[in-house]
Formats: structure tokens, sequence, C-alpha cells
């Protein structure tokens, strides 16, 4: 073997570039497991698509809007909410297995920018989301659906995206928090109940009192809320605060998650170091 | 302080939950070559390697890797080391070359320079016919191969090797000592850990011996062994009742006093002229009509000394074992 190669020199450039640069490696990183893995691509956009001809065919036909309305408006917000929702159990999983099999111990001992690990996670999964979107939305309308608040469209992509960026932080907190891979699969038992208390299924004021009121103050109400009305279909909407207040809190709600999640999400990976 | 000296520690302190890890921790490795840190489980390696590589902070004493204090300047430190082993994994998902590009990218060497590399390294550690497959179809010595390589990239000053052949199985493991040897040749300091006291008798020049968070020992692989006393008669016979007559036999012969192993029916002692004794052994058991399995000398292993210097053995045959099985 010869001598080691002297002209591997890194080369000089700011921080914050490195940062960025750091970051978008990781991204790289990310889709290049798309690439390498189709089946979980199936998997992560097989089960959208599957909840939205389901739930749309199975309870569409039974359920009831109150006020009127059609299911179907009521439903597929929610149905792209869910998804969103359910976001934060892949960033944890992919977080635990990094953590675990000492991928991030081996960026951790890299020059790179430590928090460009965390970011580069984010980017990705917010990159996964719209790909998620998109192609429930495309379902939907093939299905049927027909929303019409103009360029509301965007305004809901938006808050959508918005919710599962809050979420990120959770699944990266969770993610450096559980021992171990299995023990992430098991956060989807959490997670279904508090998907299911909401008013992404059933409108809040046809469930008991205090279970609607539980629903309606779940942060993923007020997304779901907020986005029927920005496609235009504002169905199933209450009558309590929470309820009237639904694009403020779909604002709101992740703004207050970031605050409490991210700060717990970054002392946890700088626990790592002790 | 580093007077010629890639890795120094001083008085390291480390403690998970009031328990101490390390417990004025005492290290040096000398530039260009193999350093082993020898012990059982628990005593301390993992903790030791994993400050020195800043993955960890401490909580006393003072570490410097290639003349630069871990605690100060951990980024500085990081440009110039190394990690592989157990803790510091490769993309079990990507190819072997995506792997060394995305590695590459982030010592931030640039996408052109990143892949050149990668195709370099690839070449070097013999895995270029596998480089577009899967680590997860990777075997046990490709995969370590392929960490190592991943170490390599910047061509570090330090290199520290966690463990690295744990779980191989013997052929792998030769590949790896190979490689190692071969980065040795290249200029590369290497702290080794190891619980495998062959590994260390091996792989380095110089070994630190720890137990329970401390160093209890620092000499070379021989120095070591002259501890416990140099070489050593051993005979082994079938049948239990002829013990008493070897020990007979050997005591007469030998300058040290014998002692005996029943369980595997063993009689040594200490010799200094040693074919001579050896010889003479051997020729006085036969006139005795003693019937002998096998005789030779022996130089003490490592894990003599290890029994020598802590009172209790290594733990590292039950390990071994369970790798075995697993």
């Amino acid at each position: 073997m010869s001598a080691l190669d002297p002209t591997t020199v890194p080369r000089e450039r700011g921080r914050l570039y490195w940062l960025l640069a750091d970051c978008g490696n990781l991204v790289r990183r990310g889709l290049l497991h798309y690439q390498r893995q189709p089946v979980n691509i199936a998997w992560q956009l097989g089960f959208p698509i599957l909840s939205v001809l389901l739930y749309g065919y199975v309870f569409g036909s039974a359920m009831k809007v109150p006020g009127g309305g059609d299911y179907q408006d009521f439903l597929m917000p929610g149905m792209f909410v869910m998804t969103m929702a359910f976001g934060f159990i892949n960033t944890a999983t992919l977080v635990v297995h990094d953590s675990t099999k000492g991928v991030i111990d081996r960026f951790r001992s890299m020059p790179m920018a430590s928090s460009a690990v965390v970011a580069g996670r984010g980017v990705t999964d917010l990159l996964a989301a719209c790909a998620e979107l998109a192609i429930m939305m495309l379902t939907a309308m093939a299905m049927g659906w027909r929303p019409d608040g103009g360029w509301g469209f965007l305004g809901a992509f938006g808050l959508l995206l918005w919710l599962r960026f809050a979420l990120i932080w959770i699944g990266v907190w969770l993610g450096l928090l559980v021992p171990n891979p299995e023990a992430a699969g098991g956060l989807f038992a959490v997670a279904f109940p508090l998907t299911m208390i909401s008013s992404i299924f059933v409108a809040p004021q046809l469930m008991p009192d205090w279970l609607g009121w539980v629903a309606a103050w779940n942060p993923i109400s007020s997304t779901a809320a907020a986005a029927r009305e920005l496609f235009g279909t504002p169905v199933g909407g209450g009558d309590s605060w929470i309820e009237r207040h639904a694009l403020l809190m779909a604002v709101g709600w992740p703004v207050i998650l970031t605050a409490v999640f991210l700060p717990l999400a970054v002392r946890r990976f700088q626990r790592l170091s002790r | 302080m580093s007077d010629g000296h890639a890795v120094r520690a001083e008085g390291l302190e480390k403690r998970y939950g009031g328990k101490p890890a390390l417990d004025g921790f005492d290290l040096a490795v000398r530039e260009g070559t193999v350093h082993g840190l020898l012990g059982p489980n628990g005593a301390g390696k993992t903790t030791a390697v994993r400050i020195l590589s800043t993955l960890v902070k401490l909580d006393g004493g003072r570490a410097e890797v290639a003349g630069l204090d871990v605690a100060r300047r951990p980024r500085e430190v990081r440009a110039r080391i190394g990690l592989t082993g157990q803790y510091a994994a490769v993309d079990e998902v990507l190819t072997g070359r995506q792997n060394l590009e995305m590695f590459g990218r982030l010592f931030h060497l640039g996408g052109r320079r990143a892949r050149a590399r990668a195709v370099e390294l690839l070449d070097r550690f013999d895995l270029t016919a596998a480089a577009d497959l899967g680590v997860g179809k990777y075997s046990g010595g490709m995969r370590r191969r392929l960490d190592l390589a991943a170490s390599m990239i910047l061509a570090p000053s330090v290199l520290f090797l966690d463990e690295p052949t744990t779980g191989l199985d013997p052929r792998s493991r030769g590949e790896v000592w190979d490689s190692v040897r071969a980065l040795v040749a290249g200029g590369t300091t290497v702290l080794l850990t190891t619980q495998y006291l062959e590994e260390a008798d091996r792989l380095a020049s110089r070994i630190t011996v720890i137990d329970q968070g401390r160093s209890i020992a620092d000499d070379t692989p021989d120095g070591l062994k002259d501890l416990v006393g140099g070489d050593r008669v051993e005979v082994v016979v079938a049948e239990r009742a002829e013990l008493p007559r070897v020990v007979k036999v050997v005591a007469r012969v030998c300058e040290g006093e014998p002692e005996t192993d029943e369980e595997a029916l063993r009689v040594h002692a200490p010799v200094t002229d040693r074919v001579a004794a050896l010889t003479e052994v051997a020729r006085t058991l036969q006139d005795e009509g003693v019937a002998v399995e096998d005789i030779g000398l022996r130089r003490p292993s490592l894990d003599d000394v290890f029994l020598r210097l802590t009172g209790h053995r290594t733990g590292a045959r039950t390990t071994e074992k369970e790798a075995a099985a697993a």
C-alpha cells in the first residue's frame, strides 16, 4: 500500500456554508435510501393511498357531517392531516436506527456540523411529506374530491407541512429516547388513538361532550379544520372558540409544539456526549 | 506535551450515575505505533476511546490527541482522527461506494474529490468488486474493511479501532489485521482496544492494561510476559493418578515451584535453561514409565499476565464463546 494521500485536505469555507452543505449531503443520503429501497416508497405512499380509498369508500357512505355537507369534503383534509401526524413515527424510526447502529456517532466523530444531522433528517422528511401529500391529493381527486378554494389550496398544503415540521422534533426527540427500533414501532399504538380523538374522521360535536372537547383541542384538529376552510369546503366546523379559530391555531399549535420539542430534541442530542 | 506522542491522557475521569467508568486513567501512545488497550468488558476501554474521539465529555483529567486538547478543540481533533469499531458504523442501506462518497463529502472534500477518494479507498481495501453492492449484503470482514476505509478518508494521524474484530470469524479477523498493519506502515498511529489477548499480542508494539477504569500496566507484549516469569515447561498426562509423579519429576529438574492444573491434567513450572530442562524432564518421565500425553515449552500468554496483574481472569474467553455462538 502506498503512503497516505496528502491531497485530501478540506477546503476552507464559512461555518454556515458547511452547515448547509452537510445538511444537503444528509438529505442526499436520505433520498438515496429511498432509491435503494423502493419498497419503502411503496409502503410510505401506499399507506396514505390505501387510507384514502378505504376510509373514503367504507366510511364515506355511512358518515354524517353536522350541518350538512359532503363527508368526502370533511374526510379528505382529515386524511391528509392523519398522514402528516403519523409522520413523526417515520422520523423517530429513522433516528433510532441511526443512533443504535452507531451512524450518528460516526457523524459526531467527524469535523462536520453536528446540527446538520438533525437538520438533514428534518428536510428529508419534509420532502417525503410533500410527495405523500401530492399523491394523496391526486388519489382523492380521482375519487371525485374537488377542492374549490383557488389559491387557498396552497395555503392548506403549507399548513399541513407546517404541522409535519413541528412533528419532526417530536420524532427526533422520541428517536433518541427509545432504546431500539422495535420500541419505535410501538409508537403507532400511541399515535393511533391520538389521531382518532380529533376532528379527522368525525366532527367533535357528534362525540360525547367531554370527548368532543378533547378532540376539538387536539392540535391536529385545528390543522384539519383550517385545511377544510382553505380548500373551500368548510364543513363540519363547531362553535367553540378553538373551532372558530382554526386558521390561527393551525399556525399556532405547531409553533407551540416546536417551542416545546425542539429544545427537548436538541438537549437529548447534546446528552449523547454525556 | 505531545513530545512524540500521538495520544496522551492524564488522570482521565468519567462517572456514569455516580459509578466511575474511568478513575484516573493514564495513557501515552507514541506516534506511528499500534498501541493496544487491553481489558475485560466494562473495564473502561470504550469510555476511554469515546472521550479521546470527542464523542463524550470528560469529568476530570486531561487528554490530547494529535497535540490538541480534546475538551477545548474537539472540532480540530475530529479533523485528525478516524474512529471505527463497534460503535461507529457505516450506512447499511447504501452501497460501499455511496458510503465512502457520502463520508468524503461530509469531510468536505467536494463531490469530485470525494468520488475519486472513494475509488482509491475501495481499491486499497480490496472492495472494488463489491463497490456497488448494498453494505447489508457484505460479510462481517468486508464491513469492517469498509469501516476502516471510511475512517481513512482524510488520512487521519490517529485511528481509534474499538474492538475491530469482535464477532468476526478467524479469516475475516486476519483480513482486518492485515489492513491495520498496512495503515501503520502508511504512518498512522493506531489505538486498538480489544479483549482478545492474541490480537493485542499480534498487532501492538505496546500494551496498556486497563481494569476498573485505571491503567494497571503499560509495557511491551514481551515485557508483560516477563512480568509473570519466563518460559515454562508444561507436561500433560492422560490419567489423573500420574499427576503426583510428574510433579515430583518436574520439581527435581526445574528451578521454580511446579503448579498443577488438576482439571487439564497439566503440570507446569518456570525454567531458565529451556531446552536442557525440557529434555531432562522428558527423559526422566520416560525412564519412570509415566504415560505422557503432551510435553513442551510454553511462553506465558497475556491471559496469564492479566491473572497476575488483577487476580482475576479476563472474561474474554466467555465473550469469545458467545461471539462464536451468535
